[in-house]
């Protein structure tokens, strides 16, 4: 066959053609691939609701337990803790955490259901440390005006004792709260939202 | 006995025909070696090349072994580091042999990288060659990351945890993304698992073929030299180069006396100091992962230091997250930022002197700082440090076509 015979149209089309067709094809195959790497039946099965008895809490004390391989802070705050929420308003980013990652029954200062329990995330949401509790009030090698709250040893962030992070500080918003709920004054239950909620 | 001498080697050219005939062994020999003439005046920034085929070598071995004693599982990790470095007949030699090579790998790279500062040799015709180069460094990093995970101590878990979330930084798609990266909700034995897979196999594929590519397209135009001149512009009537000598034999036995020497350093820190202080081998990394716990001090090996160094310096995440991006990722274009008539710093003026000086000790102050606990002083001074980092680049960009130069000779100088 000489060259004066090929239809070069055509040839294009068909070349365009079964690349597109292709490549569609390859972009549906790849889909088993890329999904083998998303949590598997097991690791969905692990991150089941956990359930926290707080009644032997001490006021002030701060219990870590594990949801989803997250740490999660259960803190019985005293009421001077809750009524001195406000005061370091001024130096947070997000006081009223409008950007914050949180359930829709959670507002306000105290973030929480009961203002006397705190419920929270305990990973930074600057790279995922887990924040020391510095609860008492005084200066600080890192802030001379401390209030009381976390103090994220990898990156230095800050945030107070309702998880609200301050300002000038790496993390971007303050720390996170999971969905929970109470089965009954003493009892809670992380990963369940209250009957009705969102 | 010169009768069976002169048959045995008859017989070796006749064997060596019969393969010439089947597969180009004579030629591709006197392609790559004793054939390609490389520029005569070579110095010792030009051992780092061969120097680091050299640890990738020495990694692959010494990789293999250890993962005939290794189990990528959270729950046997550690102790099957502890029982590699104990109770396998010289494991502890293997395993310290595979730790100071990825550290020496950097070593090498940084001043493989620096030379080519020093003597432009990412100028054209160059470009594509610095390019596969920065594409294996980066796989190189990727490399040392994955492997860091794999001994699942504190430091390993919790600078994967700090790595993993920078792609979370990603609007929308970040928080779905770590999770595939992780396949689980927080790093596990799902995280671990993958990443040993990438580690022996994934990567070190890339990096082999990527190895050929830089090795290819550096044969295409030849080596660069301290003068930055193309020795192929003076040829004899044979048409070799006056300048250039034969790879083999000179420079394959100036690359073994550099093997020597290097050798004798790698030795000295595995057998007497593999450890470094921390540097090499994190203190931290000697305790089992841990979830609950986070280290007080997190902080990345040193050979990511700088460009960890940009991150904090960055107190917003996002920006944080494009600026270290950008710190590498600038790197890419270096052969277009450099629009400078002339390749090699000796003649370029002192403006280009003053300039990769600065860069010098910013990358190093920066690494230093990227180390350090961080108190508001450092912060300040990595920011410094960062803009003088990319100040580098845009200055460069815009002081290299009218920046002061020294003609350059014809011949090489040496």
């Amino acid at each position: 066959m000489s060259s004066d015979d090929v239809n070069k149209g055509r040839r294009r089309f068909l070349v365009a053609t079964t690349s597109v067709v292709g490549g569609v094809g390859v972009g549906f195959a790849a889909v088993p691939f890329i999904r083998s790497w998303m949590p598997s039946a097991r690791a969905q099965a692990i991150g089941v609701p956990v359930e926290v008895n707080v009644q032997k809490l001490k006021e002030g004390q701060l219990l870590k337990v594990q949801w989803r391989g997250q740490t999660i802070g259960v803190l019985r705050r005293t009421d001077q803790m809750v009524t001195g929420l406000s005061k370091v308003d001024d130096s947070l980013a997000d006081p009223e955490s409008l950007n914050a990652e949180q359930p829709e029954y959670i507002h306000g200062e105290p973030r929480a259901l009961n203002p006397q329990f705190l419920v929270v995330n305990m990973h930074c949401t600057h790279l995922g440390c887990v924040p020391q509790m510095i609860p008492q009030v005084g200066p600080q090698p890192f802030d001379a005006n401390w209030n009381g709250g976390f103090y994220c040893p990898c990156h230095k962030s800050k945030f107070d004792l309702s998880g609200r992070v301050y300002k000038g500080v790496p993390a971007p918003t303050n720390l996170r709260i999971p969905p929970y709920s109470f089965l009954d004054d003493n009892t809670l239950i992380i990963g369940v939202s209250p009957k009705g909620a969102v | 006995m010169a009768k069976i001498a002169s048959s045995l080697s008859k017989q070796a050219g006749a064997l060596l025909n019969w393969f010439d005939d089947r597969l180009p062994v004579s030629s591709f020999w006197n392609n790559v070696m004793t054939g390609y003439m490389a520029p005569k005046n070579f110095n010792f920034w030009y051992y780092m090349g061969s120097l680091a085929l050299l640890v990738l070598v020495i990694q692959i071995f010494s990789g293999i072994l250890l993962a005939m004693h290794y189990k990528p599982s959270a729950l046997e990790a550690f102790a099957s580091v502890e029982y590699i470095m104990r109770d396998v007949e010289w494991g502890w030699l293997i395993r310290y042999m595979h730790t100071t090579g990825a550290s020496f790998f950097f070593i090498l790279i940084y001043l493989h990288m620096f030379r080519s500062l020093l003597y432009g040799s990412h100028k054209a015709p160059r470009e594509l060659l610095w390019v596969f180069g920065m594409f294996l460094y980066v796989a190189l990093m990727a490399e040392a990351f994955l492997g860091y995970i794999l001994p699942w101590g504190q430091m390993s878990y919790w600078g994967a945890q700090v790595i993993i979330n920078l792609f979370g930084a990603i609007p929308k798609i970040g928080e779905p993304l770590t999770q595939w990266i992780r396949g689980d909700y927080f790093i596990s034995d799902a995280t671990l698992n993958r990443f040993f897979a990438l580690h022996v196999i994934a990567v070190p594929l890339a990096l082999l073929g990527l190895v050929l590519l830089h090795l290819v397209a550096l044969r295409e135009n030849g080596s660069n030299n301290p003068d930055g001149i193309e020795i192929k512009k003076n040829k004899d009537a044979d048409g070799k180069p006056l300048d250039g000598i034969p790879f083999h034999p000179y420079y394959t036995v100036k690359d073994i006396f550099g093997v020597g020497m290097f050798l004798i350093v790698f030795s000295f820190v595995l057998f007497l100091w593999p450890e470094a202080n921390g540097l090499f081998l994190e203190h931290d990394n000697f305790i089992p992962a841990n979830p609950l716990v986070t280290p007080e001090h997190i902080k990345p090996v040193w050979y990511f230091t700088p460009f960890y160094a940009i991150l904090k310096a960055v107190p917003d995440k996002l920006m944080g997250v494009l600026l270290m991006g950008a710190s590498v990722g600038v790197l890419f274009f270096l052969p277009w930022l450099d629009r400078s008539p002339v390749k090699s710093i000796r003649y370029k003026g002192t403006w280009y002197k003053v300039l990769l000086t600065l860069f010098t000790i910013a990358f190093v102050r920066l690494g230093l700082l990227g180390m350090a606990e961080g108190t508001p002083a450092q912060t300040w001074e990595m920011r410094v440090w960062t803009l003088v980092y990319f100040m580098f680049f845009v200055l460069l960009f815009f002081m290299s076509p009218g920046g002061k130069t020294k003609p350059e000779p014809d011949r090489v100088t040496h």
